[in-house]
């Protein structure tokens, strides 16, 4: 066996996304060719930062943004040090220490300390609830803080503030933005965007103040208020300082490296000591620091290569381009906008419908691009940029973009085509084209789920889905069609729409027969088909078919709430949001008995109680059924909730019975099982309390009845709700919405909310069929109410009674375990 | 006898196991999640999948294979392997069936204690 030379030792201090990417690049090359050793002061793995404000605004959680599990660490043998602050490199001896003692010895170093956010020294600066937005620790305590309500006051209205304050906005804080410059985001976009991008936050609740000079942070033990130089007060129980950034380069200036603003490198990322890079928001090249995520990862590739002894590649520095990861808001800033001499720009502008485009020109190139509202041409735009392409031949379409420029229409595939390989498809993951295209045709793949689990592409924000699903046609050609049917997954070629039409047709009555008919192409289907053809044959055959337990979900299998820790949650079902004394004592006394942790109040104006061990689910349902309550059926794909105000019986403004009527609802619907989750609203007046308006149905109480609104969501997409009809009496409300229940679930594919199913079908056919089709308004109607008769049993009654019994208890057949 | 030889233990009838499905045996280290195919075969793994630790007994089983309950990674219950693109492997434990009762390695479950 030959001797392998001894391995080198590579040394990272900071564990950010630049020397995680780095590290992909140096694995991918040589894998076996360093020891590593990383050095992280945040007591954690590598996460994507990019995506911290999907996280504060609820969209996202920290488990959805980890770059590198931990899997990945131990599977290349790199020793992480977590929670170790580095205090020390000492160049002589090639060792760095951190504060707690830790050393490791390099042959290489890689300084990647990032920066850290600046602090306005304001007196009140240092008081509690003064918080930057920097890292995971910023966002659990604004999300801790937010959870109270009230105030907050977002300093600085660059990139950052604006994605704080739109989160804390959505955890439903009042928000206000204080910054300096007369408008916002000066640095990326000109005054005519900064003024939409105003009018937009104003829209959406968030007070936006310009020209504003904080003075002052009042409070004594916490956080009281803003002051500002002209003497107005904000009140707020929360201060995010977001105005700007610094690197973090005192340690590498301790060691005696050049360092001006960030730490000083060269084209190859080498600090002034050759054996040490710099790399990401710490670095200084060419005079410049940056603080996006592309110029990061185009330093990792060239740090990477000259780690493996390559000089081919060198960085030349970067023009970046910025994007506002704020939910439905469309922005998009790249290169240098400032006006000049020489210079010359071409606008677009469509006030009606909040788009605003600037392309700015010098020597018939582009130097700069704002685009506000319709941000859909901005990579492409960004690209001629960095190409310093000369437009000339297709000024007078330019503004319109790849579709037009050059006068006749592009073909848009011709346009991807045209891209070049290192072309940035994904932003959020820093995925190029030839990365993709290259995926497709290595490993076969075949749809956007595919390229997603391959190469993480549109696997985060999903702003570049549509390019994904061109690179897959122009690679794939004729063998990649978007609008052939999607089959249900793996197991069949066939489509929802045709697999519930057999079922009906064929009289298909079991999951064995549709396989069979439908020549499935595994032996009992996957975890994708199986819940899905349960639901489509128990929809079919309403007391014919018999539910199968395994093709379900372990939540209604086992009428619980399965929580990250492998415990449950239980939620009694509150008619209308109706409880009583005796209803809330056994809750009570349930929570003591069995010692359940946490009690909170849902969305939906219920009682959650969470961490039930498994074990105690049936006591805990025989409990609560014996005080009269009943499964609130809060995992279920079927009716959830009927949310209301208080309707005429309390309320000033009522003008119906909204308790009652959604009460009677919720007896009505309770027990479906519905294609996805549904959730109703009744508001008792168009002040909308029980906000019916974002609900699957929805109903508005007026003084002329009952306006019936459907298609609204609250989840992953927000969506208003559309108006079906008004109707004068309870009964007749009562009747199109079990109607429009049984149409969902009847035509909708499995997991699509009523919402998506009404975007497929249309809102006219809904509205056509259930208004002017009499017949089969009731014949819906009548459906529905058949089916509910073998539908509304108490699962948890079931259960405590002793049905799927095996569930609940482990095998314990006293293993005695000793070694023998 | 030699520490290899295997020492098979009668754990519970077949019958307790759900078809596509599965029942956890208690051990003193933790979880071990018996899964019944659908053709009968038995296996036994981890309950603990190496990504978030979810509880893959409460999965669902199809063919030889179990979905993770938390984040919908599949495992084949043969291998323990990570199916699809994503990686990661569970620890898998000699089972057998005999005369319908599932008997599992005790020696191996014990090297799992030790």
């Amino acid at each position: 066996m030959s001797q392998s030379t001894p391995k080198k030792r590579l040394v990272i201090i900071g564990n950010g996304m630049a020397p995680g990417r780095m590290l992909d690049h140096l694995f991918g090359e040589e894998p076996d060719a360093f020891d590593v050793t990383i050095f992280n002061a945040e007591p954690r793995v590598n996460y994507d930062r990019i995506m911290l404000s999907p996280v504060l605004s609820g969209e996202k959680r920290y488990e959805d943004i980890i770059i590198h599990n931990d899997d990945w660490y131990t599977d290349h043998g790199i020793t992480l040090h977590r929670g170790k602050r580095v205090e020390k490199i000492d160049r002589a001896a090639k060792r760095v220490t951190a504060l707690d003692g830790t050393t490791a010895d390099y042959d290489a170093l890689v300084i990647a300390t990032g920066s850290s956010p600046f602090i306005i020294p304001v007196p009140g600066h240092d008081l509690p609830g003064v918080l930057t937005y920097r890292d995971l620790d910023d966002v659990e305590q604004m999300l801790k803080i937010a959870e109270g309500g009230g105030h907050a006051v977002v300093i600085g209205g660059g990139l950052l503030g604006l994605e704080a304050a739109a989160g804390l906005k959505m955890q439903g804080m009042e928000v206000t933005v204080v910054h300096l410059a007369p408008t916002l985001m000066e640095r990326q976009l000109d005054e005519a965007a900064g003024h939409l991008l105003k009018q937009e936050l104003l829209r959406r609740g968030i007070n936006v103040m310009t020209g504003a000079n904080t003075k002052e942070i009042l409070g004594t033990e916490e956080v009281g208020g803003v002051r500002l130089e002209d003497g107005t007060v904000i009140p707020a129980r929360m201060v995010c300082m977001a105005v700007g950034i610094r690197p973090s380069a005192g340690l590498a200036k301790e060691a005696g490296l050049d360092v001006e603003r960030g730490i000083v490198v060269d084209d190859n990322m080498r600090t002034s000591d050759p054996s040490i890079f710099a790399l990401g928001e710490c670095a200084q090249h060419r005079g410049q620091c940056y603080g996006l995520v592309a110029p990061l990862y185009e330093m990792a590739k060239v740090v990477a290569a000259q780690l493996c002894r390559r000089c081919d590649q060198s960085y030349g520095g970067s023009v970046t381009a910025t994007k506002l990861k704020v939910t439905g808001v469309d922005l998009y800033s790249a290169g240098d906008f400032a006006e000049g001499e020489g210079r010359e720009e071409i606008v677009f502008r469509d006030a009606a419908k909040g788009v605003y485009k600037r392309l700015v020109l010098e020597d018939n190139r582009i130097v700069g691009a704002v685009m506000y509202g319709d941000t859909g041409d901005g990579p492409w735009f960004f690209q001629q940029l960095k190409d310093k392409a000369d437009i000339s031949d297709m000024r007078d379409t330019l503004i319109f973009g790849p579709a037009f420029a050059g006068g006749a229409a592009l073909d848009p595939m011709a346009a991807v085509a045209a891209l070049p390989d290192e072309m940035e498809i994904c932003g959020c993951n820093g995925v190029c084209k030839g990365q993709i295209t290259g995926a497709i045709v290595k490993k076969g793949l075949s749809s956007v789920d595919d390229v997603r689990a391959h190469t993480k592409a549109s696997a985060s924000c999903g702003t570049c889905t549509g390019l994904v699903e061109q690179l897959l046609a122009m690679t794939l050609g004729d063998a990649f069609d978007a609008s052939a049917v999607k089959p249900v997954c793996g197991c069949t070629d066939f489509g929802h729409d045709e697999v519930r039409r057999v079922i009906v047709a064929q009289e298909l009555k079991s999951m064995q027969a549709v396989m069979q008919a439908l020549e499935w192409k595994t032996s009992c289907g996957c975890a994708k088909c199986r819940p899905a053809l349960n639901y489509y044959l128990l929809c079919a055959w309403p007391g014919e078919y018999v539910d199968d337990g395994q093709s379900r979900f372990i939540n209604e299998r086992v009428h619980a709430n399965i929580q990250k820790d492998g415990t449950y949650s239980v939620v009694p079902r509150m008619w209308g949001g109706m409880t009583t004394a005796a209803e809330l004592r056994a809750i009570a006394d349930v929570v003591d008995k069995y010692q359940i942790p946490t009690v909170k109040c849902t969305g939906g104006s219920r009682i959650d109680m969470l961490g039930v061990k498994k074990e105690d689910l049936p006591s805990v349902w025989a409990d609560l059924n014996a005080a009269g309550l009943v499964s609130g059926h809060a995992y279920a794909k079927g009716l959830r909730t009927v949310k209301s105000c208080v309707g005429t019986d309390w309320c000033r403004f009522g003008t119906q019975d909204s308790t009652g009527l959604a009460v009677k609802l919720e007896k009505f619907l309770w027990g479906s099982w519905t294609p996805h989750k549904v959730k109703l609203g009744v508001s008792g007046c168009p002040r909308n309390c029980a906000e019916a308006t974002c609900k699957d149905i929805g109903v508005v109480c007026v003084d002329s009845g009952y306006e019936i609104h459907f298609a609204g969501a609250a989840g992953m997409h927000v969506k208003g709700t559309e108006v079906l009809c008004t109707v004068g009496t309870e009964e007749e409300a009562i009747e199109y919405i079990g109607a429009l229940m049984q149409m969902y679930r009847e035509q909708a594919w499995y997991l699509d909310r009523l919402y998506k199913w009404a975007d497929k079908v249309g809102l006219d056919y809904i509205r056509d069929t259930l208004m002017n089709d009499g017949d089969a308004r009731r014949g819906y109607f009548d459906r529905f109410v058949y089916s509910q008769q073998f539908m509304q049993t108490d699962p948890w009654a079931e259960r405590a009674a002793g049905k799927d019994a095996h569930e609940f208890t482990a095998l314990e057949p006293a293993l005695r375990l000793e070694v023998v | 006898m030699s520490n290899d030889q295997p020492l098979w233990t009668d754990v519970c009838a077949l019958e307790d196991i759900p078809r596509r499905g599965a029942r956890v045996v208690k051990t003193q280290s933790g979880c071990v999640a018996l899964f019944r195919s659908v053709d009968d075969g038995v296996f036994a793994l981890d309950d603990r999948c190496p990504h978030k630790g979810g509880p893959l007994s409460q999965g669902i089983v199809h063919d030889r294979s179990v979905t993770c309950p938390l984040h919908n990674w599949v495992f084949s219950l043969e291998t323990g392997e990570a199916k699809g693109a994503d990686t990661g492997i569970v620890q898998t434990y000699p089972a057998e069936v005999r005369a319908g009762r599932v008997h599992l390695d005790l020696r191996r479950l014990a090297a799992k204690v030790a």
